[in-house]
């Protein structure tokens, strides 16, 4: 038998390249990241085609330049179905390691537990930073492409674009970090997809916009944030509606995620595996 | 070196391992025995940093397991073959693990080599057959290259020709100066493997000896008689004390005698002019000996919590 004679190094880097290692080695990774793509891209095909539609009927002529149609460009049923896949992935990432044993494993080579919970973020962070930069980019371009035929495109500097778009490529790797997090504090595959569902999407329906105090619970909702980053019209004055704010709004872009991960870390430490 | 003392694990009013002391020393296979549930494999992830002992403490090279920020190249272990992910292949998976402790990758092919893998390593795991699997783990658990090493039940599931490399891959790796720390519900498995032997029986320890010291408690020793006049011989070996369990078909003349030793049993049938057809004594087996006193300890236990 050889001997590594090399001491032990304890590198962060190693640990995220190993999760790198286990996600990329994954058929169903690539599958699904496919599935999702064409999908929300196809139904910003098909709203911004009906939208088209629409305007063919009424026979307006563009007077002045085209206004932005965000959902359009970042249809709900797309973009809630791409938050429901990626916080189900980011789940799966630790609850098929739970539910196999691998966790296991994985723990006796690396017993430093929480390095482990934050190499998957940094890795679950990463791709579906990329998948949701690459989606959002394409499904805009698409709607735009087909709007321009009624001549009701806009261009990617547009004002109210670059926010909806970053919003947009963004609430896939929120979504996926809030799913992890489940995933550590279940453990167990059905429970978390269930809970995560009815986090990211159920939840939020439940608080109404017209009274104060559900509005404001609805509004630390990601899927409201996401809404109301996208949208590019300000509130009317005269609403009986509450309205979030944008910087409150990207302030729970940033909270989800931050809390699930904090609390993923610090209940592995303490808990048998 | 694995030293533990006192290790106790209760989940809630029931427990698992209670007050556990025993040494695990290196150059050697140590084996670790207990009939199903006796907390083998509990008191394995409490060594491994897996499991908070309620009480107690366990240590690899004198430090506490958990203290190392990566584990491979201070222990292997293969706690169940089944913990891998069935969609990735046998090179992924070892790929990950040796990345995540900055092994360098031309390991993972060696390992593969060394447990036979070699062909299959491209292939999904999730179509290895058990044998596959612990092949797999072993394979794991040699890959940080380790001074102590833990197997349990590594040979469940493995073909005969897997047994005994195995068997041979394990003495070979004493031999290189590990500790070796092997867990089984078979006795049998230890006769051919183990020198020392650590035995508990519902979480309590039982024996931590070498293996002939352990072999040599079995009480029941006895010798095996053959007469054509087996029942006049049975009554003379009854009135000199000794106690006679007919062995075999009815009528086939043979006696399994106890309390009395071979040399007195053949003087006292020449004595009585009987002739004897066979004169052998029988040495209670391993695996006798672990029945007798596993057994003890779970009728003592079953008794007290009546």
């Amino acid at each position: 038998m050889t001997t590594l004679t090399s001491p032990s190094p304890a590198r962060f880097r190693d640990l995220i390249a190993a999760e790198w290692i286990k996600t990329r080695s994954l058929r169903s990774t690539w599958w699904t990241i496919a599935l999702v793509g064409l999908f929300v891209i196809g139904s910003a095909a098909v709203a911004a085609l009906a939208d088209s539609h629409n305007l063919a009927a009424a026979r307006t002529t563009p007077s002045g330049p085209a206004d932005f149609r965000p959902f359009d460009a970042f249809p709900q049923p797309g973009y809630m179905t791409l938050m429901l896949v990626a916080g189900s992935v980011g789940a799966i990432t630790v609850v098929s390691e739970y539910s196999s044993g691998l966790i296991r494993t994985t723990t006796v080579a690396v017993p430093a537990r929480g390095s482990v919970i934050l190499a998957k973020a940094t890795v679950v962070a990463a791709l579906w930073m990329a998948v949701g930069t690459v989606v959002a980019t394409g499904s805009f371009l698409v709607s735009q492409a087909i709007l321009d035929a009624q001549h009701a495109g806009v261009s990617i500097t547009h004002p109210g674009v670059p926010r909806a778009l970053v919003a947009s490529a963004l609430l896939a790797p929120v979504c996926a970090l809030i799913g992890l997090g489940l995933g550590v504090l279940i453990r167990h595959s059905a429970a978390t997809m269930a809970t995560c569902a009815f986090t990211l999407l159920m939840l939020p329906t439940v608080f109404s916009q017209s009274k104060r105090w559900s509005a404001d619970v609805n509004h630390t909702m990601v899927v409201a944030a996401w809404q109301r980053l996208v949208q590019n019209w300000a509130p009317e004055p005269g609403s009986r509606m509450f309205s979030a704010t944008v910087p409150g709004s990207w302030t729970v872009y940033g909270l989800w995620p931050l809390i699930a991960v904090v609390v993923a870390v610090l209940v592995v430490r303490g808990r048998d595996v | 070196m694995i030293e533990v003392n006192e290790l106790t694990k209760r989940y809630g009013d029931k427990t698992a391992v209670e007050r556990l002391t025993f040494t695990v020393r290196p150059g050697q296979v140590t084996g670790f025995l207990g009939p199903n549930g006796a907390g083998k494999t509990t008191t394995l992830r409490m060594i491994l940093g897996l499991d908070e002992p309620t009480a107690g403490s366990a240590t690899v090279g004198k430090t506490d397991f958990r203290s190392h920020p990566r584990g491979l190249r201070h222990v292997g272990a293969l706690l169940d073959a089944g913990q891998v992910h069935g969609g990735r292949s046998a090179a992924a998976h070892l790929s990950a693990l040796a990345r995540s402790n900055g092994i360098p990758p031309r390991r993972v092919e060696e390992v593969l080599q060394e447990v036979g893998l070699a062909e299959a390593a491209r292939g999904r795991i999730g179509g290895f057959s058990l044998g596959m699997k612990q092949r797999l783990g072993i394979a794991a658990a040699l890959l940080g290259d380790p001074p102590v090493l833990m197997f349990d039940e590594p040979i469940n599931g493995m073909d005969p020709e897997g047994v005994l490399w195995v068997r041979r891959l394990f003495r070979r790796l004493a031999a290189e100066g590990r500790t070796v720390f092997l867990s089984s519900h078979l006795m049998s498995e230890m006769e051919n493997t183990a020198d020392q032997l650590v035995v508990i029986g519902r979480g309590r320890l039982i024996a931590a000896e070498p293996l002939e010291e352990f072999a040599a408690r079995g009480t029941h020793r006895s010798v095996v008689v053959g007469s054509p006049r087996a029942t006049e011989l049975a009554a003379v070996l009854t009135a000199a004390g000794a106690s006679i369990l007919p062995q075999g078909p009815a009528g086939a003349g043979r006696l399994a005698v106890t309390g009395l030793p071979a040399d007195r049993i053949g003087a006292l049938a020449l004595e009585q002019r009987i002739a004897l057809t066979e004169l052998t004594t029988r040495t209670a087996s391993l695996e006798e000996a672990f029945m007798e006193l596993t057994a003890d300890s779970v009728e003592y236990l079953a008794g007290q919590h009546r």
